[in-house]
This record gives C-alpha cells, structure tokens and sequence, in this order.
C-alpha cells in the first residue's frame, strides 16, 4: 500500500491529520465524528450538510456543501448541520398567486438591507438577494428561476442579519409558480390516471401480505431504470 | 427595560449626541418644532420637551412614546431656527432600543390580510423604523 | 427615442401600478422614456438617521452602482419615498470619501461607487428637460379645469438639501397640471405629514391625520387629490373610504399626478373615476388634428 498523503485541518479548533483529498464530511468522520443528523445524500442535492469554515490567512468565512468540499491544510470548520427557520403554513390551491402572497406568509423579507451577505453563503451560486428583492415586490416568476438550484441548506437564513427565511421562502414560490404557471406534465396527469385505475394495487396487495424477508429479497432483486431510460 | 442598561443618566445625552451627530444645547426651546408638529397630539411629551430631557438627561425619556410616534416627517427640522434635526435625535432614542432587539413592534403578529392590503414602502419603513 | 435610466421601487410594482404605466406613458409621448434600472433593488424607503449606520445606506448605493455600470450618472424616481432615500444617500455618500470606502469594501462583488450619481424626480424632469410649454403642447385632451388639490406630502419637500421645490409652498406639481388645464387648488395641508408607515401598527393614527388632509382639500373646492406616492395614497384612499357616506363629507378622488398628465396626453381614462373622465375635454389643437386626417 502507497503512503498516503496527510493534511491537516482543524475541528472546533482541535488538530486532526487526514488524507488530503477527500471531503470535509469524510475528513470529520475520518477524524472520528459520526454524523446523526446533518448527513443525507452525500451527493450534494439534499442539502442537509450545509457547513462553514475558515482557511489560513482569509479573513473571511467560507461556505459549502460538507459532502462535496474537497478539505484544505490548515482548514478551520465545523458542521452547521440545521438552520433553525420556521415555515409557514399554506394551501397550494388556497392562495392567489396575484396578491403580494410571499410577503404575507415571510414579511421579514421588508426587512432586507441589500446587504447581499445570503448571496455570498450559498454554496449553490444563486443570487438569493435578487430573489428577496424580487419576492417583495411579489414578482414570482423571478423568485422561481432564481432560485431554482436551491436544495435548502439554510446557511443564506442562518447568515442574514434581517432574520429572512430565504430557503423557505423560495420553496413556496417554485411551488406556487409551478400550481398556477407552469403547464401540467403529461407524464404525470398519465401516471395519476394510471393510479386511479388501480394498475398497481394487486402489486400493492402482494407486499402487504409478504413478510420482512420477503420484502428485503424483493427490494434486493429489483430492477433498478438504467440511464437515460425511462421506465 | 434591562437590555438599555448600558444607557444611564449620565451618559443618556452623551449617547444620543453621538449616535444623532446633534447638539442638543443648540436648542433654546422656542417650541417651534412642538408648534408644528402633526404627531405631537399623539405624544406623552412635545418634541422641544424631547431636547429638554437630553439636555437635563432626564432618563425616563427612554420610556417615552414620542421617538415611536415620530415618522420623521422633517416638519420639525425644516422650521428650526436653530438648524436642530429633532428627526435624527428621535432616531437615536430609537436606535438605542432597537439596537438591543428590543423591537417596538412584532412581524409575527400581523396577519396576512393586513400586510395584503398595504404597500411594500409602508412594510419596509415600519420594519426599519421598529425593529432592530 | 431618448431614455433615461428609471428606478421604479417595490409599490410600483404592486399596489400602485398606475403611477408607472401613466408615467411610461406620459414620458414616451414626450420622447423621453423611462429605461427601468436593470436589477435595481429596494431603496430601504426610510433614510437611516444615524451617523454610524452605514448598513441601511447599501441598497441605495447598489442601485447607484447599477446607474454607473450603464455609464450613466442621473436616475430618475417617481415614489416621492424612494426618492427621497435615494437622493439622501446620495448627499451623504457622494460627498464623503470615508464613507463610500466603507460601503465599496463591503460591497466587494460590485464595481467601486464613484460617487456621481444624481437623483431626480420625474417633476424635476419635466419642468428642467421638458418645460411646461412643452407639455402643454403634447395635450391632446384638455382637463378642462378640473379642481385638483395637489399633495406633496413630507418626502419630496423635505430636507431642504433634497426638496424639489420650496418647503412650505411648492408648486411643481400644480405647475404640471395647470399646464395640461387643471385648476390647482392651494390648500394648507399640502405637505402635512399623511401618518406615512405608522399605517402598519397605528392604523388609527394614519387615518385621522389623512383625514385632515382630505378636509383641507376638499374646503377648497378640489374634487381631486393628486399624489406623488403610493403610501400617501393608501393613507388617503383609507381614510377617504372610511369617511364616504358621512355627513357633511365630500367625497374626493385620489389619483397619481401621473394618471392626470396620462389622461390630458391621450391615455384611455377609463381606469380613472367618473368625475375625472367627465370633466376631460378634447382639445381644440387635437379636434383639428383628427379634422385634418
């Protein structure tokens, strides 16, 4: 076996030697840390594992996807792994898409300062502070293009100084935008009549009545859609 | 009040001085700015008695609701004699809440069919006049 | 056609729309069209009061930077708040160099604020680039002495370093409407303080000093009022609602300058109420013209 190279990076300030190379959440488990919560895909679309850390001579505070940043020698870090924000509560098919809808339910959004700081936070490259912006003055669309690669990390919430929900905020406009502009995919209108004619309950009735074995061979044995394929 | 601590009778003038960029000795309270003032009937005490407090630190001032009910309409300030903008010290009263998150009013208690109705400057202003 | 770079702000965008299509409208009939900022963003509406407090000055030198990276150095306002905040930002960091530093340091995903650029108002462009003769001329309907009490309200008057006019006795905006045949109406509480924001938690406040506002009006015979932002607006429109039907209450209609000009320049009036369309009156210069055709 080759000699692997080390490199070392700081955990609450504590000095730990990994292989360079690898990402800060393999580097923290590498370490010894064991994440419970603040850990999901590991393939940076959950964005359950949103983290900050400092390098060696930059004054500032950098942000990223634990799972996907590479660490560096002489990183500083640690797991931000929740976001703290509440969400409000809505019926899709209840609001109006024509009222100023997103400063009823998130008005702290009135609260912007244009300060952009939710913007340097994200480790998606999204213009966060374009779509608050956009979002007070009830322009939907905008919000929903903006903020399209968001996968609701928290860290722009967690760095605003007007205490915005942003992720949440954004959430709510993809899905308002997408309930009363976006046309309806056919794939799924077909899909739900599918459904309704019941072309999967014998299948379901037959799990239902397997045992745990049975279900674990089944979920071992299936077949999984190859690229590109659509089933 | 606990969280204004930091602000005393000694340094009350001193604070607001710093924070307003005025003098408030300037003023030999002519109550020009009490005379015009289209909020004052809403006030515990007259804008020129505002500026009184600060030059005698009177710090019961802090309890006022004079520095809330000032919109900064700038009648005050355009009539001074003495070029005192009273709008900025109100400001700094209420800066020195607000900047111990201490708000003077609360987003979460406003109902979507109030916010429906208003427009987005009147959000905006209220939000940066009240909370900090 | 000429443009000039426009910075519209939140409320024009939503509760009061009118106020921006009328002005688009007006400004391509005088050839000289609004070019809306790209990327603008909310001004903040109130200018921060603190010395220290540079943080409530960014939005406002954000939407400078924009203004610069066209290559421009005027941007027009139509919101009497925004500009106002606008134009007080302007003041503060245009003339201090530490100040415009800071704010650059901070911002330091935008280009550098030079500290050139001017704030107007749509007012200020139409008597300095446009001239009342000018827009008399563009009338193609007569207002036809419509009695309009003409509201300026706090922000477009004061401070005196930004008014666009006198303090305590402007007349920009009845110059305006007297030059398409409004009647102005001089009343003394034209630049009283409406009750502005204190509308979100003191609703009862707002109303009953808009009520003043209206009274004084309507004692001078104005059947409307003329407005340059869309918070004086909702505070007179509120309180107008809550008085109509009363006794001894003349009702009073409350409109943009803007919608004004709009109708007198051949806008369709129908959005406007029915005591204004009445009064409208096609003019003598424009009856010839279609005689002509």
């Amino acid at each position: 076996m080759t000699e692997e190279k080390l490199t070392q990076i700081f955990v609450m300030g504590k000095a730990y030697d990994v292989p360079a190379g690898i990402t800060i959440m393999d580097a923290m488990e590498y370490a010894g840390y064991r994440f419970v919560r603040g850990a999901g895909c590991r393939s940076g679309f959950c964005g359950a594992c949103g983290t900050v850390y400092r390098k060696d001579g930059d004054y500032r505070l950098e942000f990223a996807l634990a799972c996907q940043e590479m660490v560096e020698e002489g990183m500083h870090l640690t797991q931000i792994p929740f976001t703290p924000a509440p969400r409000s509560d809505y019926q899709l098919n209840e609001l109006d898409a024509a009222e100023n809808v997103l400063l009823q339910h998130y008005p702290a959004i009135a609260r912007c300062v244009s300060c952009n700081t939710c913007t340097k936070a994200c480790p998606q490259d999204i213009e966060v502070m374009d779509y608050v912006q956009a979002a007070l003055r009830g322009d939907l669309k905008r919000v929903a293009e903006l903020s399209f690669d968001c996968i609701q990390c928290g860290l722009c919430a967690m760095r605003c100084p007007a205490d915005i929900k942003h992720y949440h905020l954004s959430q709510m406009a993809r899905r308002l935008y997408s309930v009363t502009e976006s046309p309806e995919p056919a794939h799924l209108t077909a899909r739900m009549a599918e459904l309704g004619d019941g072309a999967y309950d014998a299948e379901l009735d037959e799990m239902m009545s397997m045992t745990l074995d049975q279900l674990k061979q089944r979920y071992a044995e299936r077949v999984i859609e190859k690229e590109g394929e659509a089933l | 009040m606990s969280k204004t601590k930091a602000v005393s009778a000694e340094n009350l003038r001193a604070r607001v001085e710093e924070l307003s960029g005025e003098n408030v000795f300037a003023c030999y309270q002519c109550g020009m700015c009490a005379a015009g003032c289209p909020l004052a009937d809403e006030m515990d005490r007259l804008p020129s008695q505002v500026i009184r407090d600060l030059q005698l630190e009177d710090i019961t001032l802090l309890d006022s609701n004079a520095p809330w009910v000032c919109a900064s309409c700038l009648a005050c300030e355009v009539r001074c004699p003495k070029g005192v903008d009273l709008a900025k010290l109100m400001e700094a009263l209420r800066q020195l809440h607000l900047r111990k998150e201490l708000d003077h009013m609360s987003i979460d208690d406003m109902s979507h069919d109030e916010i429906r109705k208003l427009p987005q400057i009147a959000l905006v202003a209220s939000f940066r006049k009240k909370t900090g | 056609m000429k443009t000039i770079p426009y910075f519209p702000g939140c409320s024009l965008k939503d509760t009061a729309t009118p106020f921006e299509t009328s002005a688009q409208f007006v400004m391509e009939k005088l050839g000289l069209a609004l070019a809306e900022l790209d990327r603008w963003n909310c001004c903040g509406t109130v200018s921060s009061l603190t010395s220290d407090d540079l943080m409530h000055h960014l939005a406002a030198v954000r939407n400078f930077v924009r203004v610069q990276d066209l290559g421009e150095t005027e941007l027009v306002a139509l919101c009497a708040m925004c500009y106002n905040t606008l134009a007080r930002t302007a003041q503060r960091v245009n003339g201090d160099d530490a100040d415009r530093d800071k704010i650059n340091q901070f911002m330091d995903r935008e280009s550098d604020y030079v500290g050139d650029v001017k704030i107007v108002h749509l007012l200020q462009v139409l008597r300095d680039r446009i001239g009342w003769e000018t827009l008399a001329e563009h009338s193609t309907v007569n207002l036809n002495g419509l009695n309009v009490a003409c509201y300026y309200g706090c922000t477009l008057v004061r401070p005196k370093s930004v008014g666009i006019d006198d303090a305590e006795n402007p007349t920009l905006m009845d110059d305006a409407l007297e030059a398409v045949g409004a009647t102005p109406r001089a009343f003394p509480f034209a630049t009283e303080c409406c009750g502005t924001y204190q509308v979100v938690d003191r609703r009862d406040l707002s109303i009953e000093h808009s009520f003043r506002i209206l009274q004084s009006a309507a004692r001078t015979g104005a059947d409307v009022i003329a407005t340059a932002c869309p918070l004086c607006q909702h505070n007179l429109q509120e309180a107008q609602r809550e008085l109509s039907g009363m006794e001894n209450i003349r009702d009073l209609e409350i409109v943009y300058f803007t919608e004004l000009l709009g109708a007198a320049l051949g806008m369709d009036p129908t959005a406007l109420p029915e005591r204004i369309t009445q009064s409208l009156q096609t003019t003598a210069a424009a009856q010839a013209d279609q005689g002509g055709n």
